[in-house]
């Protein structure tokens, strides 16, 4: 094999209209390497990307592929340079097969059963070398998001890709997932293909990476080596400064019982018992975390409590018992108790995404009296200047109501959504997950909200599949599992493993014996 | 009600099913590729003016119905140009559609022609005459076979065979080749089509002038072989009954044979009062009758058939995203 690298940019520039999205970025990738691309949400990473797969045009900048000029004009010339790119979101029709999937686009000739045919022995052939195990007549919409991923690598290697992209691969995929998706590219490697993770999470590229580039708006700060780096040195290059990677917080000076919980269920409309039997209370200047698997109740949980499903068994605030299935079982009547949500989907629940930051600072407050003149005329002007005042005080960037909620990068969405609920002081807070697809910058800040709220004697409730989150942020720590509390711990009295047992429906004393004995 | 019956009302629903037919495979070959088009309807009234005005002037169908053809598919063309390149809302391109040619045919029509927006009766060469299969005559005397061979199988305009054949091309065309597979990508998610190096605008203009071809030679069939001559307003909805055909159909080309051919049968029996008349034992009001086929359409469209899921990206402009 050559010296070249396999992948050369040289004084890359990208601008939409006045945003320079890449400054003069140069990058050497070497074959047979996992090199780590880390910055922060909007740093620039996927546009460089693109471009590098033909989405864009550079406006300055040449691109060597193996020592070779290569002008990459559309995604067919990608292809063509050995490119193959596994987006975010993925780019497979739901309702074909894997195999229609990954015949799409490299088929062999105008008829469809030789290539099909062709690509079933070649997907055998694959699934073997890489451990990408597929059935390959099984259809996209049936299959997880794991499996789905290993059919866009699949793809990829099917066009004969020498250079596998993977942008942000573990925002889907449960831990265990993603350490197979880490085993599958380790092996690649091994095979001589290169590859280019892009992620914001720095222990994924501690994890798996040879080398890292750090890119800051939309300038490459920094390429290292990553056995001669550290998270906490990575943080600061990406964000700029020095940041905490552990939530920074005094002991919690829990108060009396705001929330208690008692025997509460719910069926979801496939029949489904998704909650049997919670009982759980939540005191002030107190954190409660939930952990667990993603679809184990968490979210109705907190669907219940933030009135957007109904429930049976007894919910009391400060004593009084919320109205569970009836007239008052709304968001709104929650919010008039003094109960703030942060929905686990912002994108769906907690903003309209077509709607200007100010109309979206307005949802679920819209009754407020600040925010209306007389009965009948909304202040929009007042409206905005309060979105306004909350976007400088939780540092969205930008500070501009006048921006659709879509224009925003995750980490500033969820600012505006934290911003709405927490600036109201409520009595208690729900939070789920509070920084799921947020950067590292915007994840501390919200932390600290979060903590600042506790410490301000309110209640509060998080929910959370990140185990990291839950363990820093929480004080009392209960864990999920199939619609059961499986038990409580003390976030200093317990570890990873211990949870891990729980959240996977093992009990506390046979965990701990399972833990000794195995 | 006699064998001869039967045969002659089945006989009509496939001359009345045709039209629908076409205009449903036009409709499938577009929205299959994420394109909605309300605008079948405009387009086979446009293509039966101007095939009926053109097979009159020069005294070929044929050159009427290239000319058909032609006009369906510079429609179509116009509604690609609105909503593929310039992304527009492609129900209010379609439904403007529907409105220009609704005014532009009895328009033209009445400067042409002044016969109060019609064109002259087609004769002879200048429309479709009925095929003649071999043998029809001699086995017509043949039991049960004969009689469905000569009555039902055999008499039809060349359109009519040219539809049914349609249908499995349609299917094959579809599910068998490269650029069927990439039609219905392109239907479902544009992003995976583009990603994988295939022009999403390309496709989608070629799975619209499919449809504009589809919906010409409909629209030519019902001027110069159902009827002989265009008169205003000739469509009659059957663009909107095609598309409830292609909802009842769940877009697929076999199902939309069946469907369609449940329509032509409606407008059938419509036609033959005093046979229904003769089965139930009362009478219907004709105009009940003849309100049958759209009232199956709104209670198609009104989501009475089981769920119907359209293609995903169906009415979707494709754009590009970061």
């Amino acid at each position: 094999m050559s010296d070249a690298p396999a992948i050369e940019l040289k004084g890359i520039s990208k601008a939409f209209g006045p945003v320079q999205a890449n400054k003069d970025i140069s990058i050497r990738v070497m074959p047979g390497t996992i090199h780590g691309i880390i910055g922060e949400n909007g740093a620039g990473k996927s546009t460089l990307m693109s471009i590098l797969y033909g989405f864009y045009k550079a406006d300055k900048g040449e691109i060597f592929i193996s020592g070779n000029r290569t002008e990459i004009p559309n995604s067919q010339a990608a292809i063509a340079a050995g490119i193959g790119m596994v987006f975010q979101h993925f780019k497979l029709v739901e309702n074909f097969t894997i195999l229609e999937n990954v015949v799409l686009g490299a088929e062999e000739g105008a008829l469809l059963r030789p290539s099909l045919a062709k690509a079933r022995a070649e997907l055998t052939r694959l699934s073997e070398e890489y451990e990408l195990k597929t059935d390959p007549d099984a259809l996209i919409e049936e299959i997880g998001v794991g499996m789905q991923q290993r059919v866009e690598i699949l793809k990829a290697l099917y066009r004969q890709a020498d250079i596998l992209i993977l942008d942000e691969p573990t925002g889907v995929l449960t831990p265990a997932e993603a350490d197979h998706l880490f085993r599958i590219l380790r092996g690649l490697r091994e095979q001589g293909k290169t590859i280019v993770l892009i992620t914001h999470k720095l222990r994924e590229i501690m994890d798996v990476t040879d080398t890292v580039s750090v890119m800051r708006r939309g300038e490459m700060t920094a390429t290292v080596k990553t056995s001669e780096t550290s998270p906490e040195q990575l943080a600061e290059l990406m964000v700029g400064r020095k940041v905490l990677l552990r939530v920074d917080k005094m002991p919690a000076k829990p108060g009396k019982t705001v929330l208690e919980i008692e025997n509460l269920r719910t069926t979801d409309d496939k029949g489904v018992e998704r909650l049997k039997g919670v009982s759980l209370n939540v005191r002030a200047g107190e954190i409660l975390g939930i952990a667990g698997v993603a679809g184990n109740g968490q979210s109705e949980l907190l669907e219940i409590l933030g009135g957007m499903t109904q429930g049976t068994g007894n919910i009391r605030l400060n004593g009084d018992e919320l109205d569970l299935t009836g007239k008052y079982s709304d968001g709104q009547s929650r919010r008039a108790r003094s109960i703030a949500h942060v929905p686990e989907d912002r994108q769906s629940k907690g903003l309209i995404m077509d709607f200007f930051a100010w109309e979206n600072m307005a949802f679920g407050y819209y009754n407020d009296d600040a925010y209306n003149k007389g009965a009948f005329w909304m202040d929009n002007a007042a409206l905005r200047e309060d979105t306004a005042r909350k976007m400088e005080k939780f540092d969205v960037r930008p500070p501009n109501p006048w921006l659709t909620a879509k224009n925003f990068s995750g980490g500033n969405q969820q600012k505006i959504v934290v911003a709405r609920e927490i600036e109201r002081s409520p009595e208690l807070l729900l939070v789920g997950q509070p920084t799921r697809g947020v950067d590292i910058g915007a994840i501390e800040f919200i932390h600290k909200q979060i903590v600042a709220l506790r410490d301000a004697g309110k209640a509060i409730l998080l929910v959370s599949v990140e185990l990291d989150e839950i363990m820093s942020l929480s004080d009392r720590i209960a864990v999920m599992f199939d619609g059961h509390i499986m038990g409580e711990r003390l976030p200093d009295q317990t570890d990873q493993r211990e949870l891990g047992l729980l959240m996977a429906g093992v009990d506390g004393s046979d965990a701990l014996a399972v833990a000794v004995g195995g | 009600m006699d064998f001869l019956t039967i045969l002659q009302i089945l006989d009509s629903t496939i001359r009345l099913a045709t039209p629908l037919l076409l205009a449903c495979l036009a409709g499938l070959f577009s929205e299959r590729a994420g394109i909605f088009d309300i605008g079948l309807e405009g387009k086979m009234l446009a293509a039966a003016f101007v095939s009926a005005a053109i097979a009159f002037v020069s005294g070929s169908v044929w050159i009427g119905l290239l000319a058909g053809i032609g006009v369906s598919v510079a429609l179509s063309a116009l509604h690609g140009v609105a909503s593929i390149t310039f992304r527009g809302n492609q129900l209010i391109s379609g439904v403007a559609i529907n409105f220009l040619a609704a005014g532009l045919t009895v328009v033209i029509a009445q400067d042409w022609f002044q016969q109060g927006g019609r064109t002259p009766a087609l004769e002879g060469l200048a429309r479709f005459s009925p095929i003649e299969l071999p043998f029809a005559s001699a086995l017509a005397d043949v039991p049960i076979f004969g009689p469905i061979y000569a009555e039902l199988i055999s008499g039809h305009t060349l359109i009519v065979y040219l539809a049914l054949l349609a249908v499995p091309l349609s299917w094959y065309i579809l599910f068998r080749t490269r650029f069927g597979l990439r039609l219905r990508a392109v239907g479902e998610n544009p992003g995976a089509v583009d990603t994988a190096g295939v022009s999403v605008v390309g496709l989608r203009f070629a799975a619209v002038a499919i449809c504009g071809m589809l919906c010409g030679i409909a629209g030519a069939y019902l001027a110069t072989a159902l009827q002989a001559g265009f008169v205003k307003d000739m469509s009659a909805g059957r663009g909107f009954i095609a598309l409830a055909a292609l909802i009842f159909a769940k877009w697929r080309p076999w199902h939309a044979l069946y469907a369609c051919l449940l329509f032509g049968f409606l407008q059938a029996i419509a036609l033959r009062p005093n046979v229904i008349e003769e089965v139930i034992g009362f009478k219907i009001q004709i105009q009940l009758l003849d309100a049958l086929p759209y009232i199956l359409t709104v209670v198609i469209l009104a989501g009475f058939v089981g769920k119907a899921i359209p293609p995903r990206a169906g009415g979707e402009p494709y754009v590009k995203e970061r």
